[in-house]
């Protein structure tokens, strides 16, 4: 790039998209149009659109390149254009008040991005920006240089492993797909990403859509693949939109169809928008969604890379693991593999979420500690309250103490600590989250996910569900604890598919580490956090009500009475427990017991 | 009706495609998938009907009612359940009259219904409303957009 260009980068993610994105780029390109400079500087200047960067909370993020100097804004609005394309853009220096401020630099600081590296930097609809940073240098390698052995054998020296929760090797999962002989084979990105508090993926497939078709072409070639299948989530319409975009343009350029990249060998990629279904993250269930039926999972006699979409051999590797796959072959297996633990290489993206400071997707080498990524990363717990535990993997995923905040993330710890890797949801639990109700959540999603296929999953995540709410409203028994514990580690055993191996978690992990606040929800009554609607009660402080009527007029169940500058008071028997009253007074006097 | 329903079939053919397929048309084209027209499908391609509703009921891209001209989905993914999505989903559904166990007002003004996550989790707690990611939303921010829709119409 030359020296003395400007470069104007916009977010436009999904984040950026709702606080009004296109309006902050359609500004700046508009003043860099109308500026009343020499021809020369309009030439130098562009503003461009580029992928989300993970920080969606404090969108939208403007970063400023002006002669090698990157600054960032944030929160920017469109009518904050004009002045910091005059001050910084045109008079070289920076509006220092509304530049990010030192929680936004740990948040960057602290990362190492490699599959995020293009997010926030390259226009993502533009073919030609990603070549300007080697794309698809590695995909023309493998189709015109090299063999299919010495591609697998790279990715596994490498250790990548699946990102999408199980932790497989890449490189061995590829080679058995291509040691099966057979003319028909698939490869299949999973762009389903169903945890819910997950976006990875999303922001992968948003911000850098081209890394994941070149991971996909690589895959193809290695195994001997000629179509490919991108299942993505429908409602993520923004990453559909791109995908479809850079599909079209591969397929002008000639790097997708019949002839890729004039090798002789064909390759052809489709969009498969998925119906919805978390149970479709799991490989046979996929499959089946694939073949146009109901999504439930078939029993592993044999490996999907094997024996596949219409019992062919097919590989189906997670969006995020496709991303790596072009940096492995173009920086070596070996600098991939130092980025990592012993037993992963790489780096892993979390969608670090709930009660931090710092909201956002967060990309750490393998083997950091939860505690780099809660404190440094996250910048700490919001309106610095106590750390409570971290939830892991998703709704199938476990929850995890303060006594564990110093385990290393990778696959074998965190199964030591009883949680699992999943796809890469973090969420913050702290004091004002209830355990058992959170527990409770998880399992509404479990036992209406449940594809129903096997008993254990189908009744036994609902009773467990039905034991949760029942103690979450006040009528637990003695025993629930131990029936919970019971049931579980037998849905555990008895599960057929790897949803139900892994749906008791939520409950089994708590129970671990959280038995008290069970127990005080069964023998007391009591929700210590405050949040299990029924086990609590509102009333107003009589010394300190001012009558405002302020809870009068929020209350939705009319079930407060008093009249203006006298104490009000809580009818219990129409009260609905809402909590608008406790939130909407200002003095204090509503009383949450 | 016919029309849609025979480039629905069209479609199939040209495009080698299968129960799901057709039924993500329909939804589509209706906005739902209206029984009558399982019905019709299932006689024209010789599939059983019980192959179209178990993918219909398993799938929560697909409906088998109506839904409303307005449509609220209140994400319920974790990190918005931590900030407190269950509190507007009820407000909203209390707010808009929708009857208990359905999704739908019974004008048909409104949709309310929830979705496992959104994927916009740094915006927590997030509403979509008719296609438009909303993030940080509280209660009377929700109600000021649903007066807005109303006004509106």
């Amino acid at each position: 790039m030359d020296s003395n260009a400007v470069v104007i980068k916009v977010c436009s993610g999904t984040g950026s998209v709702s606080a009004g994105g296109a309006e902050v780029l359609d500004a700046f390109r508009e003043m860099v149009r109308s500026c009343d400079v020499d021809v020369d500087f309009q030439n130098r200047c562009r503003a461009d659109k580029v992928g989300c960067r993970g920080f969606c909370a404090r969108d939208v993020l403007v970063d400023v390149v002006a002669g090698g100097e990157k600054t960032t804004y944030e929160r920017v609005r469109p009518d904050m254009v004009p002045r910091i394309f005059e001050e910084h853009v045109l008079g070289g220096s920076p509006v220092q008040e509304w530049t990010a401020d030192e929680l936004h630099q740990s948040f960057q600081d602290n990362q190492k991005k490699v599959v995020l590296a293009h997010c926030g930097e390259i226009d993502p609809e533009d073919l030609d920006a990603y070549l300007d940073v080697k794309g698809y240098e590695a995909a023309r390698w493998a189709y015109t240089g090299m063999q299919p052995v010495d591609i697998i054998e790279k990715i596994k020296r490498s250790r990548l492993r699946g990102r999408g929760g199980a932790g497989f090797s890449t490189g061995h999962k590829w080679e058995f797909a291509y040691k099966v002989e057979e003319q028909e084979k698939y490869v299949v990105c999973n762009g389903n990403e169903s945890d819910p508090g997950a976006f990875a993926d999303r922001c992968i497939m948003e911000g850098d859509p081209h890394a994941v078709i070149e991971g996909m072409m690589i895959c193809a070639r290695a195994i001997g693949a000629g179509k490919g299948y991108i299942y993505i989530r429908d409602g993520y319409s923004l990453a559909v939109k791109r995908l479809r975009l850079a599909l079209k343009q591969c397929y002008e350029r000639g790097y997708l169809g019949k002839n890729v990249f004039e090798s002789g060998h064909a390759l052809d990629i489709r969009l498969y928008p998925a119906p919805g279904a978390f149970i479709c993250g799991e490989a046979t269930a996929l499959v089946q969604s694939i073949e146009g039926k109901r999504a439930m999972p078939t029993p592993r006699l044999t490996r999907t890379s094997e024996n596949g979409i219409r019992g062919k051999p097919t590989v189906i590797n997670n969006a995020e693991t496709l991303a790596n796959v072009p940096k492995i072959l173009r920086n070596g297996a070996g600098w991939f593999a130092d980025l990592g633990s012993d037993t992963s290489g790489g780096t892993k993206v979390f969608s670090l979420t709930g009660k931090v400071k710092n909201n956002g997707l967060v990309e750490i080498p393998m083997g950091a500690t939860l505690r780099d990524v809660v404190y440094k990363v996250g910048g700490g717990i919001s309106e610095d309250r106590a750390f409570k535990g971290v939830q892991l993997g998703g709704p199938t995923g476990g929850c995890i103490p303060e006594s564990f905040l110093d385990s290393r993330v990778d696959y074998e710890s965190l199964a030591v600590a009883g949680t699992i890797m999943g796809s890469g949801g973090m969420v913050v639990l702290d004091e004002t989250n209830c355990i058992v109700d959170t527990a409770r959540f998880f399992l509404n999603i479990t036992q209406a996910e449940s594809c129903g296929k096997c008993t254990p999953c189908r009744i036994g995540i609902r009773r467990m569900y039905e034991i949760l709410e029942r103690i979450t409203t006040g009528y637990g028994q003695a025993g629930d604890i131990e029936l919970l514990e019971d049931l579980g580690s037998h849905i555990r055993t008895t599960s057929l598919c790897g949803f139900g191996m892994t749906a008791p978690n939520p409950v089994l992990s708590t129970v671990r580490y959280f038995r008290d606040e069970y127990n005080i929800h069964i023998r007391d009554k009591k929700c210590p956090a405050l949040v299990c609607k029924n086990l609590l009660t509102f009333s107003c402080i009589e010394e300190v009500c001012t009558g405002c009527g302020m809870c009068k007029r929020v209350c939705p169940a009319d079930a407060i009475r008093g009249t203006r500058k006298k104490p009000h008071f809580i009818d219990q028997e129409l009260c609905i427990k809402c909590g608008s009253c406790f939130d909407s007074c200002k003095f204090g006097a509503i009383l949450k017991e | 009706m016919d029309q849609v329903l025979e480039k629905i079939l069209d479609n199939y053919h040209e495009h080698e495609g299968n129960a799901l397929t057709i039924l993500q048309d329909l939804e589509e084209n209706f906005g739902y998938v209206p029984e009558e027209t399982v019905y019709e499908l299932s006689d024209r391609l010789n599939i059983p009907p019980s192959r179209f509703f178990g993918i219909a009921t398993f799938f929560s891209q697909l409906h088998l009612k109506p839904r409303g001209k307005n449509i609220i989905t209140v994400c319920r993914g974790t990190p918005c359940h931590v900030k407190g999505s269950e509190k507007i989903l009820s407000r909203m559904r209390m707010e808009l009259d929708i009857p208990s166990g359905e999704e739908t007002s019974e004008d048909r003004m409104f949709t309310v219904e929830e979705v496992n996550c959104v994927g916009a989790c740094g915006m927590a707690p997030v509403v979509v409303i008719n296609q438009q990611v909303q993030g940080e939303v509280n209660i009377k921010k929700m109600i000021k957009e649903v007066n807005e829709i109303r006004s509106e119409e």
